[in-house]
């Protein structure tokens, strides 16, 4: 089963923490991987908040693939991190040759475009940049978001954070917001791109659960938005359903959770919203979530949610100090990294439930059923 | 020697045969009086007998006269093997056994120049039960666990009203951060995805049709499964129009226009408006082919509810001024909306055929978003009269033609726009819920079914002949007959108890079949819990082969 995590924090900190996390919760994963996204950036990254970051595992010919590529669209780069790799012969990790992580300034005829077309373009740049390592197998392009982050990779969690030198804090490489999972999909061959967390235009969502409605949603997701690619993981239709209610929408995020698990007939007639309801389940009911489920979601805001399926069958915790709001599968994670919190003020939220934290890590309650 | 009539009726000619039993008959009578097609008479045999009454044998011939019970060799009143002389002879001294080498067919048209007409269904069946081929082959089991069939509450409410996209839903964001409803929507109601399909007032005995409308109402006041019932061409009592039961109806307008003037005069007495319309373009038995009610079927109270002399009443196969799909979409649907003032959906029923994924393709860009639902009869259906050559030898099989339709409309990303409604030989097999299921899982948001409210009811009519005289008006049943001696025959409060059972039972089962797959709502288009042992069906579904 996957486990997941996600940490929000008031100052910046270094993916060490998200490790912590999840490896203290080692027994319920299989070890065959370690991804995240890390959102709201500190370190080298601080000082270039705006500009689009591309996170890409590739070959050399792929390195050349995606530079042409983006150089034809008139992207220009102005800077790059490199992680500080540590191989070792006896490392279970199967790595790619090159990982990139570069800043961009816009096409020059971009510079006056509104936001909206900025964040098209980036979709577009994504997607095309994709597409063309795909077909010779030359790498994988994970996001290309101004401050944000993304990291995927197969073996070991603890292997994979020595590799990249993860395990020692460094005040270079930090972010506000980190997501991670510990685990490479188990549905199909090792993809790296089904693992969690998923990504789309600043929104994040990583879930520990079985999506049986698959098919149904895939099959609609896939005429809604250009950006609803892949489906190498049944959990990657969370994100698109997010994506689309809230951002495509502009739906409130409350919307999420009357889509994707609606109430019962019998009580949506109680509900005083019930006409909007019905009428929900009725238009989207190619949305809705079969299967048990636990969901995080990170919006482009910086606001931080939670949320279950209809009967809580996937276990989910958040515990709190002043700096820090932490999401996870298991308590044992939270202890690891918050070990002196007041656990007292865990939350265990419920089925009907959508905890959400907000940028001043105050942490507020929904309810979706009067 | 009498002449050699060679194109005379023989036995071997009739589809039937009645077996008869001499020495157990106690001539009773009473075959003759429960046979409705006077299809067996009495009748003398001269017998001879070679007995002895002597010590020695001395042995002497008699001639003796005996009365019998006998088959009528004859095109009209031929048996038709629907068993009611075998169920009540007290002696099992007769019964009806079927002929494989009936030439009864050509004989008929032979002899009567004129297409021989019956009721029921395709008596031919070469494409094989195609839901019997598939089976739900994914269960969920370690980590998305199936839920308790028992315990577990479930969501089966289907849609019938026009499904707006997300995106063309009035709604605006409130200060508080709500949705709200900013202008009218198309009307949308939500029923129990099975739904008693459409069979006239006039096809059925008017106590038939009251158990079914006595079902209906149970089901939904006592029982809570909100199951709706459609009430086929031809009006409905106006009492019923007048009361709150309407709601639970899906009124059916057909190209006859049977009926519909009692309709629009009772609206402005209707207390409640009903479930749905229903416009028939076309019938899944026998497509191409209008309504047929014979003359002998036309009782009175037939004739007052649709206000027509007794005569033979075909409905035309096609509706007046329906040139084209987007002027039927005009017309009609704006007409018979307006009629209930936008607060009834309407939706339109056509005969699975090679062109059915046309018109809902071409439906689903109505720019009016107005069709509120596709229904699609398949070949297997039909309950009326019709031409036995339509019935066997014209139509379409329902499940492809759903699948077709459902995947067009995912093609469009317009799945569940218009709901998709399947009937037409549903529970051929006799199990209700795993064809829903199945339909569903293909894409159907809900299914209908008309034949096995019959068989609940007591049909004795089967596939290969067995009765299929609907349309004579001489129902052994008293399902589908007016006439008063046979029609008492029905028991209502039993049919109604069978059928609401029936639907009890179904519901537990579809249930049985939602657990396992773990899935709380309806699947509709989860076609990847479906497999098929058979290569050609996997293939053409779109599901998984399994051997
Ligand atoms: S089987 Fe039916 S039709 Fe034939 S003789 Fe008996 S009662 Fe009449
Ligand atoms: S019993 Fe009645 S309804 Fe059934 S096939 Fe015979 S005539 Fe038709």
């Amino acid at each position: 089963m996957c486990r997941i995590g996600a940490i929000k924090s008031r100052d910046y900190i270094h993916p060490s923490w998200a490790l912590r996390l999840m490896r203290s919760q080692q027994k319920g994963h299989d070890n065959s991987g370690f991804a995240m996204v890390m959102q709201d950036l500190g370190g080298v990254f601080e000082n270039y908040k705006k500009y689009p970051v591309l996170s890409m595992a590739c070959t050399e010919e792929g390195m050349k693939t995606a530079e042409d590529i983006l150089y034809s669209m008139g992207f220009s780069r102005i800077g790059q991190w490199n992680p500080e790799i540590r191989p070792a012969d006896n490392l279970n990790i199967e790595p790619m040759p090159i990982y990139v992580f570069q800043f961009f300034h816009y096409p020059k005829s971009m510079r006056n475009a509104s936001q909206a077309e900025k964040e098209q373009l980036l979709v577009d740049a994504r997607i095309t940049l994709r597409r063309a390592l795909e077909a010779n197998g030359e790498g994988y392009v994970y996001s290309f978001w101004p401050d944000t982050l993304t990291l995927k990779e197969i073996g070991d969690p603890t292997d994979i954070g020595t590799y990249f030198n993860l395990w020692e804090e460094s005040k270079d490489f930090t972010a506000r917001i980190i997501t991670a999972q510990c685990r490479q999909n188990t549905n199909y061959d090792i993809v790296r791109y089904a693992a969690h967390p998923f990504f789309l235009q600043g929104y994040t969502v990583l879930a520990n659960g079985e999506n049986t409605f698959y098919e149904k949603n895939k099959h609609f997701q896939k005429s809604l938005h250009k950006g609803y690619i892949g489906f190498e993981s049944d959990s990657q239709c969370f994100l698109y359903t997010l994506h689309y209610i809230h951002r495509e929408l502009g739906w409130p995020l409350k919307y999420y959770k009357h889509t994707v698990t609606p109430l019962p007939f019998e009580e949506i007639e109680r509900h005083p919203e019930r006409d909007v309801l019905l009428r929900i389940r009725s238009s989207l009911a190619h949305l809705e979530i079969n299967g048990p489920n636990t969901l995080i979601g990170v919006l482009p805001d910086g606001q931080m949610f939670t949320c279950c399926d209809s009967k809580k069958l996937r276990p989910v915790v958040v515990g709190r100090n002043e700096d820090m709001v932490v999401i996870s599968s298991e308590v044992n994670g939270i202890n690891e990294i918050l070990p002196d919190r007041d656990w007292k003020q865990d939350i265990y939220p419920h089925a009907r439930e959508t905890v959400i934290i907000n940028n001043e890590l105050e942490v507020n309650q929904w309810q979706q059923c009067v | 020697m009498a002449a050699m009539r060679v194109n005379a009726l023989a036995r071997d000619d009739m589809q039937w045969r009645i077996t008869y039993n001499h020495e157990r008959c106690t001539l009773c009578g009473h075959c003759l009086s429960s046979c409705p097609f006077r299809a067996i008479e009495a009748g003398v045999e001269k017998r001879r007998k070679v007995i002895s009454d002597h010590l020695t044998p001395k042995p002497k011939v008699l001639f003796q006269t005996v009365p019998v019970i006998r088959q009528v060799l004859d095109h009209h009143e031929a048996c038709r093997g629907c068993g009611c002389c075998e169920k009540v002879c007290p002696n099992e001294a007769i019964a009806p056994r079927l002929n494989l080498e009936t030439r009864l067919p050509i004989k008929h048209r032979g002899t009567t120049a004129d297409g021989y007409k019956r009721g029921g269904r395709s008596n031919l069946n070469p494409m094989g039960n195609t839901l019997d081929k598939i089976t739900i082959g994914r269960i969920s089991q370690m980590t998305d666990p199936s839920l308790d069939a028992q315990r577990h509450t479930f969501d089966m409410l289907a849609p019938l009203g026009r499904v707006l996209p997300p995106e063309s839903l009035p709604l605006r964001i409130s200060e508080t951060g709500s949705l709200g409803i900013t202008e009218s929507l198309p009307p949308l109601n939500w029923m129990y995805p099975i739904i008693i399909g459409d069979m006239s007032i006039g096809a059925l005995s008017t106590r038939m049709w009251e158990a079914l409308a006595i079902a209906t109402a149970y089901l939904n006041e006592e029982v809570g499964l909100p199951v709706r019932m459609c009430t086929g061409e031809g009006g409905i009592p106006g009492r019923l129009l007048r009361s709150h039961y309407v709601r639970y109806m899906i009124l059916q307008i057909a190209s006859g226009h049977f009926g519909w003037n009692r309709i629009v005069n009772s609206m402005p007495d209707m207390q409640d408006d009903p479930a749905g319309i229903l416009i028939k373009i076309g019938q899944g038995a026998k497509p191409g082919d209008g309504g047929m009610l014979q003359a002998k079927k036309v009782a009175r109270h037939i004739q007052e509810i649709r206000g027509v002399p007794k005569a033979d009443l075909l409905s035309p196969p096609n509706h007046q001024g329906l040139y084209s799909i987007e002027e039927s979409v005009q017309k009609m649907f704006l007409s018979f909306n307006s009629a209930f003032k936008f607060r009834v959906p309407v939706a339109i029923k056509v005969a699975a055929s090679t062109t059915s994924v046309s018109v809902y393709n071409n439906l689903l860009r109505d720019p009016y978003n107005i069709v509120g639902g596709f229904f699609l009869d398949g070949i297997q259906g039909g309950t009326g009269a019709a031409q036995d050559i339509s019935l066997d030898h014209t139509g379409h099989p329902i499940v492809s033609k759903l699948r077709d339709c459902y995947l067009a409309a995912v093609h469009q990303g317009k799945q569940g726009q218009i709901p998709l409604w399947a009937g037409g030989g549903m529970a051929q097999g006799w199990n209700l819920a795993a064809d829903a299921f199945k339909m569903i899982s293909l894409g159907a948001n809900g299914v209908f079914t008309g034949k096995l409210m019959l068989q609940l009811a007591g049909c004795v009519g089967l596939d290969n002949g067995k009765c299929n005289a609907c349309n004579t008006g001489l129902c052994p049943a008293g399902i589908c007959s007016q006439n008063p001696v046979l029609v008492k025959r029905l028991d209502i409060d039993k049919v109604a108890e069978n059928i609401v059972n029936y639907f009890i039972a179904t519901d537990q089962e579809l249930k049985k079949l939602m657990a396992p797959i773990g899935n709380s709502s309806l699947p509709v288009g989860r076609s990847d819990a479906l497999i098929s042992t058979d290569r050609a069906v996997a293939d053409k579904l779109t599901i998984s082969y399994a051997c």
